[in-house]
């Protein structure tokens, strides 16, 4: 009865195959666009705890990709230049040590996430969506006219930073880091899902005067989803950065948060797995359609009208069916 | 000060030129059942509006077990004790039954939701969940999606979410809306029953069960209280009968 588990672990299955017969085959340029399926996947993971679970539409998670990447960029051009970061009263120098990157950008992604959510959350729905469009075109437009990292032309990382015990430059070695970073992701957001805070943060989504009434505030919820939801696009935001070498202003731009949007609702929202299944299905359209006509978007217009209007719960919903209201999760 | 558990003083609310409540008093005493009765358009939502803290009177007091709770927000006066049931079903409805009512048992911890812990998986939870599922008797249907759930029973689970927060006082919006005559005879014996346990106040239209259930009425015209008293001083009161039960017999 319940196909969703199976098809969550088919991905699974699917997404350690492919890479290792692209290996096998000597094809680095699958493993290359499976890593940024699984990048994206994790950027769409973030959003999905917020636009599934707590029914907040934020046009603004470009924010959160962005801020991973520049942390990413500019921790790695510090380090590159010899340039410490600052000298006064203390001295940090930039690095390309993964692990310290990727908690900057969990950090101040979620900083970032509490400032803006805490002021955003104060609105629901066109407003909502409206802030938290503003929020990401803020950041946009400020990198863009800051020039001591690249302003428009972004930032180049020369040489993929560095994992204790790993050779990042590997294509292979570097797609089982971010695999297993989405894997993880993938844990924490359903753990959270299951709990209390995920209970009362979906029951929120659906009636927001019947959690109050049983004593719980959803401002609080909705701000805890939105600080975690950031962090886990920012950590995506971080190794997308490490995965094109390359960090500019238009990580920040609305059509970045539309396109993490879009993964989630091709995939299915509210489900587990659905980000992954949409940011699959966005490369593969990308790669196959993409070949074929340069207009490919209006295909992806197309399906995703097609999504909206007669399958709700994305691919993950045509596949699985009705999957919700379970209580012994 | 009497033993009231809640006290509502002298409460007035205006929109524009509207009065919704106009000076009400009202109180509710351990041990009993105060039902609030009035012609539609009286004013009782906006009442129940401010005595559940979704609205704040223009002036006036309520208290609630010797709280002045009048500045609190619907969160603070359900942690306090308040514990209520909507006119309209208010519930999760993609949620099982279940996860409704568990989901009232964890507010009634007063505590910020665990982030981490299955919370279907926790037995306390559960239990109180269950347990107030089997007393509105649901609990055959805990693992029905709220959705599919009849009209009545979703008025009993609204009860029942109401009984897993072990509220101090119960505020029952038409709690009988829509449920038919042996929906309502159940639900009365329930909340004779229950007002042992905490004090009802009670919004009804359903005037057979009001009469039944109620130590106290009170009547709303115009957002006024126009008679306080036992059922049959309100029976009696010619001006209740002229200003409310009279136009019903004239129906």
């Amino acid at each position: 009865m319940r196909r969703e588990p199976l098809i969550n672990a088919l991905i699974v299955v699917g997404l350690l195959a492919v890479p290792l017969w692209a290996y096998m085959a000597d094809e680095p340029y699958v493993i290359t666009l499976t890593t940024k399926v699984v990048i994206l996947a994790l950027a769409g993971v973030g959003l999905n705890l917020a636009l599934g679970l707590g029914g907040l539409v934020s046009l603004g998670h470009a924010m959160f990709f962005g801020i991973g990447g520049y942390a990413a960029g500019i921790l790695a051009s510090h380090a590159q230049s010899y340039d410490p970061i600052m000298e006064w009263p203390f001295l940090i120098e930039g690095t390309q040590s993964m692990p310290v990157i990727w908690l900057l950008a969990i950090v101040v992604s979620a900083l970032v996430a509490l400032a803006t959510g805490a002021l955003s959350l104060r609105t629901s729905g066109v407003y909502f969506i409206m802030i938290t469009l503003a929020f990401g075109q803020m950041f946009y437009y400020f990198t863009i006219s800051w020039p001591a990292y690249g302003g428009e032309d972004g930032l180049s990382i020369y040489v993929r930073d560095h994992f204790p015990g790993l050779n990042t430059l590997d294509p292979i070695q570097f797609y089982g880091l971010c695999f297993v970073i989405l894997l993880l992701a993938l844990f924490v957001v359903a753990r959270l899902a299951r709990s209390g805070f995920g209970l009362a943060l979906n029951a929120a989504r659906q009636n927001e005067a019947r959690v109050r009434a049983v004593g719980i505030e959803p401002y609080r919820l909705r701000l805890m989803a939105f600080i975690i939801s950031g962090a886990i696009t920012g950590l995506a935001g971080a190794l997308y950065a490490d995965l094109n070498r390359f960090v500019s202003p238009t990580m920040f731009s609305w059509q970045t948060s539309g396109e993490i949007m879009v993964f989630v609702i091709l995939g299915g929202v509210a489900r587990l797995f659905g980000p992954v299944a949409g940011a699959a299905l966005f490369i593969l359209l990308e790669e196959v359609l993409g070949g074929l006509s340069e207009y490919w978007h209006i295909y992806l217009g197309a399906l995703l009208l097609i999504v909206v209007l007669f399958a709700r719960g994305g691919l993950i919903g045509l596949l699985a069916g009705q999957g919700k209201g379970d209580d012994d999760d | 000060m009497t033993d009231a558990i809640l006290d509502i003083r002298g409460i007035s609310k205006s929109f524009g030129a509207l009065k919704a409540s106009d000076d009400v008093s009202l109180d509710l005493r351990a041990g009993e059942i105060h039902a609030l009765i009035g012609p539609n358009g009286a004013g009782k939502s906006t009442l129940i509006a401010q005595i559940a803290g979704s609205l704040k009177p223009d002036t006036g007091e309520v208290w609630l077990e010797g709280r002045n709770v009048t500045l609190d927000g619907p969160v603070a006066r359900a942690q306090a004790g308040l514990g209520r049931t909507f006119q309209i079903s208010s519930l999760a409805m993609e949620d099982t039954v279940l996860q409704n009512a568990v989901l009232g048992a964890l507010g009634a911890r007063h505590r910020a939701p665990g982030l981490w812990r299955p919370v279907m998986k926790q037995a306390d939870l559960r239990d109180t969940a269950m347990a107030a599922l089997s007393e509105v008797g649901l609990d055959e249907f805990a693992h029905f999606r709220t959705a599919d759930l009849s009209h009545g029973q979703r008025r009993q689970l609204e009860v029942a979410v109401a009984l897993t927060l072990k509220p101090h006082v119960f505020l029952m919006d038409e709690p009988m809306a829509g449920l038919g005559a042996d929906g309502s005879a159940l639900l009365v014996n329930f909340l004779h029953g229950l007002k042992s346990r905490a004090p009802i106040l009670l919004v009804e239209h359903d005037m057979d069960a009001v009469f039944q259930l109620a130590d106290r009425i009170s009547v709303l015209v115009y957002g006024r209280i126009i008679a306080t008293g036992t059922p049959d001083e309100i029976r009696a009161n010619s001006q209740v009968r002229e200003a409310y039960l009279g136009e019903e017999d004239d129906a």
